[in-house]
C-alpha cells in the first residue's frame, strides 16, 4: 500500500491500463480528499508535536467476489485513490502474482530509481577532507 | 444611528477583473503554469507549504500563481483551503534519523559518521548574478557517485553517549500521546514545547529569523552551534483503524536543524549542552535554523537559565506575533472602510477643541475684567 500511496498517478494509471478484465466493484467509501496531521519528534527523538498537515485521498470498495480494498494516496487525485483501492482488493485474490509483476514491481523499480538517483547526486557532494602539510617540523 | 452604505459592487467586480488581467501581465509573454512554479520556484513553494501548514506542492504553486508571487497572500490562500479539508487523522511521528538525506552538514564535528554532504546548496556560491539564466540553455547533469550505504545517525546522539547533552523528554513512542494542536484549540499561555514548536514551524520566516538573530546579538544571549542540519525525504506512516495496522501514506521532504548551546549548569543540572530544534517542510534551512535558536531561547525558563526581558525570551511576545496571517489580518484590516469609527473620532476632536476654545475665551474674558 505504501508503493501505491507514493506512486505517480500517471504511471499507476498506465500500468493498470495493461490489466485486462478489471472487475466491477461497489463503493464502501467514495474517494474523499482530506488532511493528515504530520507529527515530528522534539529534538528528532523526543515526544511528538504537530508539524503541519498533508493532503491525502482515501476510499474503500468491495469487489463482486467480496474482497474489500482500501486506497490511501498522497495528494488530491481521486482516480489514483480508486486505483490504489482496486489494487489492494485484487491483491487479496487469485490475481496477486499478476499484479505484483505488472503493477507493483514497476512502481517499486521507478521509486527505487528516483531514490537512488538522488542518493547518487548527494554522494557526489560529500566532502573529502584532507589535511594540508604545514611544514612546521 | 447605523447607516449601511452600499454601492461598491461594480467597483469591486471591475477591480477583480483588472486584477486578473494584471496577474496575467503582458499576453505576449508566455504564461507561467503551476508545474513550472512547482519545479522552478521550489523554495517559494516550500515556504508556502511550511507557513501555510499544508504539504502539497501543487496547491502551494497554484497559490503563488494566484497571489502574483506575494508569498504571505499565498500562505493565506493555503490556510483558507486547509480549513475546508476534513481531518483524516494524524501520522506517526516521522523518523528523521532514517531520512534519505540530500544534504547533511554538521558545524560541530568534522568527521561525523555519514559525512558532510553538501547537497544542492547556495552556500559557497559567489552571489553574482548569473546572466546565463536569462538565456535558454541546457543544464549539465549533476555529478553522481556511489550512493552512501552507511547510516546517517543524528549528530547529537554522539554527545548523548557521553552524557554531554540533555536527553529529549520521551513521549509515548507509539505516538498515542496527543500533543496540543493550534488548528483545533486557540493558543493559550503558558504553552508547552510541543505547542511552541508547532507555532514556530507555521511562523513567519522573517519574524523567526529576526528573533533568532536578536539572540545572537545579545538580546537573551545564547551562543548556538548548528550541531546538525539535514534535508531529505522521510516516509509518513499512519495507523489505519479499518486495517488495524500502519501503512505509509506518503513521503515528505523536510529540513531539520538541531542546535547545541553551552549550559553552565544549575543547582540541579551539571554543565552540559542544551538543545534547540527546528523542523520544516521542504528545503527551508534558514527557517529551520532560526526556529531552533528561538526554540532554545524559549526553553530558558524550564532549563533554569536566567530569563531576561529580551523579546526572544518572552513566550507571549514571540508566539502572539509570529503568525503572519494573524498579523496581516489585523494590520491590513485598517485599510478597509472605517468611515463611522473615524467620524466619531472627528466629532470628539472637534468637541474637545471647541471646549478648549471656549475655556480660553472665558479665561481671557476674566483677565480683561480684572
Amino acid at each position: 500500500m505504501g508503493l501505491l500511496a507514493k506512486s505517480d498517478a500517471a504511471q499507476l494509471a498506465g500500468l493498470i491500463g495493461r490489466l485486462e478484465n478489471l472487475p466491477e466493484f461497489e463503493w464502501l467509501r467514495r474517494p474523499e480528499v482530506g488532511g493528515v496531521m504530520v507529527r515530528g519528534r522534539m529534538g528528532g527523538t523526543g515526544a511528538p508535536f504537530n508539524l503541519g498537515e498533508m493532503t491525502v485521498t482515501r476510499c474503500a470498495l468491495r469487489l463482486e467476489s467480496g474482497e474489500v480494498g482500501h486506497g490511501y494516496v498522497q495528494g488530491r487525485d481521486k482516480r489514483q485513490a480508486e486505483q490504489a483501492a482496486l489494487m489492494d482488493a485484487l491483491m487479496q485474490g487469485p490475481r496477486a502474482a499478476e499484479l505484483q509483476e505488472t503493477v507493483l514491481a514497476p512502481l517499486e523499480a521507478a521509486q527505487t530509481d528516483v531514490r537512488e538517483t538522488r542518493a547518487a547526486k548527494a554522494a557526489a557532494t560529500k566532502v573529502d577532507f584532507f589535511t594540508m602539510v604545514r611544514g612546521e617540523d | 444611528m447605523y447607516v449601511a452604505v452600499k454601492g461598491g459592487e461594480r467597483a469591486i467586480d471591475n477591480a477583480h477583473a483588472w486584477l486578473a488581467e494584471e496577474r496575467r501581465g503582458d499576453p505576449e509573454v508566455a504564461e507561467l503554469d503551476v508545474a513550472q512554479i512547482r519545479e522552478q520556484l521550489a523554495l517559494a513553494v516550500n515556504r508556502v507549504m511550511t507557513e501555510g501548514s499544508l504539504y502539497d506542492p501543487d496547491l502551494a504553486a497554484l497559490a503563488i500563481k494566484q497571489s502574483r508571487g506575494d508569498l504571505i497572500e499565498a500562505i493565506f490562500l493555503i490556510r483558507a483551503y486547509r480549513t475546508t479539508l476534513p481531518r483524516i487523522g494524524h501520522s506517526r511521528p516521522v523518523e528523521t534519523g532514517v531520512m534519505a538525506c540530500d544534504r547533511r552538514v554538521s558545524a560541530t564535528f568534522k568527521d561525523v559518521p555519514g559525512g558532510q554532504v553538501l547537497g544542492a546548496t547556495f552556500d559557497y556560491t559567489h552571489r553574482l548574478l548569473d546572466f546565463k539564466l536569462m538565456a535558454e540553455g541546457e543544464v549539465p547533469e549533476a555529478a553522481k557517485a556511489d550512493p552512501r550505504q552507511e547510516p546517517t545517525p543524528h549528530v547529537t546522539s554522539f554527545l548523548n553517549k557521553e552524557g554531554l547533552i540533555q536527553s529529549e523528554a520521551q513521549g509515548e513512542v507509539s505516538g498515542e500521546q496527543t500533543p496540543p494542536d493550534l488548528t483545533r484549540e486557540p493558543l493559550e499561555l503558558p504553552a508547552n514545547r510541543a505547542l511552541r514548536l508547532q507555532a514556530l514551524t507555521r511562523g513567519d520566516e522573517g519574524f523567526i529569523l529576526s528573533m533568532a538573530y536578536s539572540t545572537q546579538r545579545g538580546y537573551g544571549n545564547s551562543h548556538a552551534f548548528v550541531g546538525e542540519l539535514r534535508i531529505g525525504r522521510v516516509a509518513v506512516e499512519m495507523d489505519i483503524p479499518e486495517l488495524g495496522f500502519a501503512i505509509e501514506i506518503g513521503e515528505v521532504e523536510l529540513t531539520e536543524c538541531e542546535t547545541v548551546n553551552k549550559f553552565a549548569g544549575s543547582k540541579v543540572e551539571p554543565p552540559q549542552f542544551t538543545r534547540g530544534y527546528g523542523l520544516t517542510f521542504g528545503q527551508t534551512e534558514r527557517k529551520a535554523i532560526s526556529m531552533a535558536l528561538v526554540d532554545r531561547s524559549l526553553r530558558s525558563k524550564e532549563l533554569g537559565v536566567e530569563v531576561s526581558n529580551s523579546p526572544a525570551h518572552d513566550e507571549e511576545f514571540v508566539l502572539y506575533h509570529c503568525d503572519n496571517i494573524q498579523a496581516t489580518g489585523f494590520l491590513e484590516h485598517i485599510k478597509l472602510p472605517h468611515y463611522v469609527d473615524f467620524q466619531s473620532e472627528m466629532e470628539l476632536v472637534r468637541k474637545m477643541r471647541a471646549e478648549i476654545a471656549a475655556g480660553q475665551a472665558q479665561d481671557s474674558a476674566q483677565e480683561a475684567a480684572q
